[in-house]
């Protein structure tokens, strides 16, 4: 009873609207920041390399190489800051967490496309 | 002084902001809050509400309880509490005390009956440190020195094993994150003292 409580007050925040996407899939992600007092829309466009947890906590973290270095940065999934996600590429992994490409070289990390 | 309101812990789970930030919130269910006895200076030489919360069955209420139930014509509670208030003089017996009287971004303080722990050694009970595990050291998970010689007796107050839990915490100072009248709920930020269907009383934060 508690739970289910507890999932409805949950369900007001969460999105509805979040495209279907798994670990090994390129995705752009648009992110609203604010400064000051005007809000600007931000891309980060990566590799999916895991999604956590689930409900209105789930989150998923995205690698990109910027400059040379390894950039990641985890978003909540059903977060109001979180304009839009766009799968670009799906890809094969055989993984749910791809924490192993950190390791590897840029041709070594490349990923099958997911047909 | 203060109003307050009387629920039980739902649970935990966390909301979103207004920043788009997670927020962690305790639920808690302040449903049927009724007004059962006015307490005013002539009549008992101060002043205060008594409210009742959690719905229980007349079987499990005695006599001398149903009379005091019936004076207000509520059915019988569980959790009954007196509020030292002034503030909440507009509300009659019988009356309901709805979530609304509070609203978002209030500061309050929240007081319930911790877990109980059972017998806890000093190191959880009192935040202890323990000696070196290895090294020959035989000497673990102990208490320390119980003082000096001369007393002949240990100290009162001396910090030592014991029942651990179980006892009324007050957690000051809370932010409501989110007041549902429709539901009947308040969403305090952080934690609250107790398990969960655990009884607790809100009250406006003294504090602040």
């Amino acid at each position: 009873m508690s739970q289910q409580l507890i999932n409805e007050i949950t369900n007001e925040y969460m999105k509805t609207d979040v495209p279907e996407f798994r670990p090994g899939d390129t995705v752009k992600v648009s992110v609203k920041i604010k400064e000051a007092n005007r809000e600007r829309i931000q891309i980060f466009e990566g590799l999916v390399i895991k999604r956590q947890n689930g409900g209105i906590s789930e989150t998923f973290t995205v690698r990109k190489i910027s400059y040379g270095v390894g950039v990641e940065r985890t978003f909540p999934i059903h977060t109001p800051s979180i304009d839009s996600i766009q799968v670009m590429r799906r890809g094969k992994v055989r993984r749910a967490k791809l924490h192993y490409i950190r390791k590897l070289s840029a041709k070594a990390a490349r990923i099958k496309e997911r047909r | 002084m203060a109003k307050g309101i009387l629920g039980k812990k739902v649970g935990m789970t966390q909301i979103f902001n207004s920043e788009g930030k997670l927020v962690p919130v305790t639920v808690i269910d302040c449903n049927g809050n009724v007004v059962l006895q006015k307490k005013s200076v002539e009549n008992d030489g101060y002043e205060s509400v008594q409210v009742g919360y959690g719905e229980k069955s007349e079987k499990a209420s005695n006599k001398p309880m149903m009379g005091h139930f019936e004076k207000s014509g509520s059915t019988p509670k569980r959790y009954l509490k007196e509020l030292r208030t002034n503030e909440m003089s507009e509300f009659e017996v019988g009356q309901e005390v709805p979530v609304s009287i509070f609203a978002d971004g209030d500061y309050v303080d929240v007081q319930g009956v911790s877990k109980g722990k059972g017998f806890q050694g000093s190191i959880k009970r009192h935040n202890q440190s323990r000696g070196p595990m290895s090294h020959g050291s035989h000497y673990h998970r102990r208490p320390g020195s119980m003082g000096p010689v001369a007393p002949n007796r240990v100290a009162k107050g001396k910090k030592l094993p014991g029942h651990m839990g179980s006892r009324t915490i007050t957690i000051q100072n809370l932010q409501i994150v989110k007041v549902d009248a429709d539901r009947g709920l308040l969403l305090i930020k952080g934690n609250v003292p107790g398990a969960n269907k655990t009884f607790v009383t809100i009250k406006n934060a003294i504090k602040k």
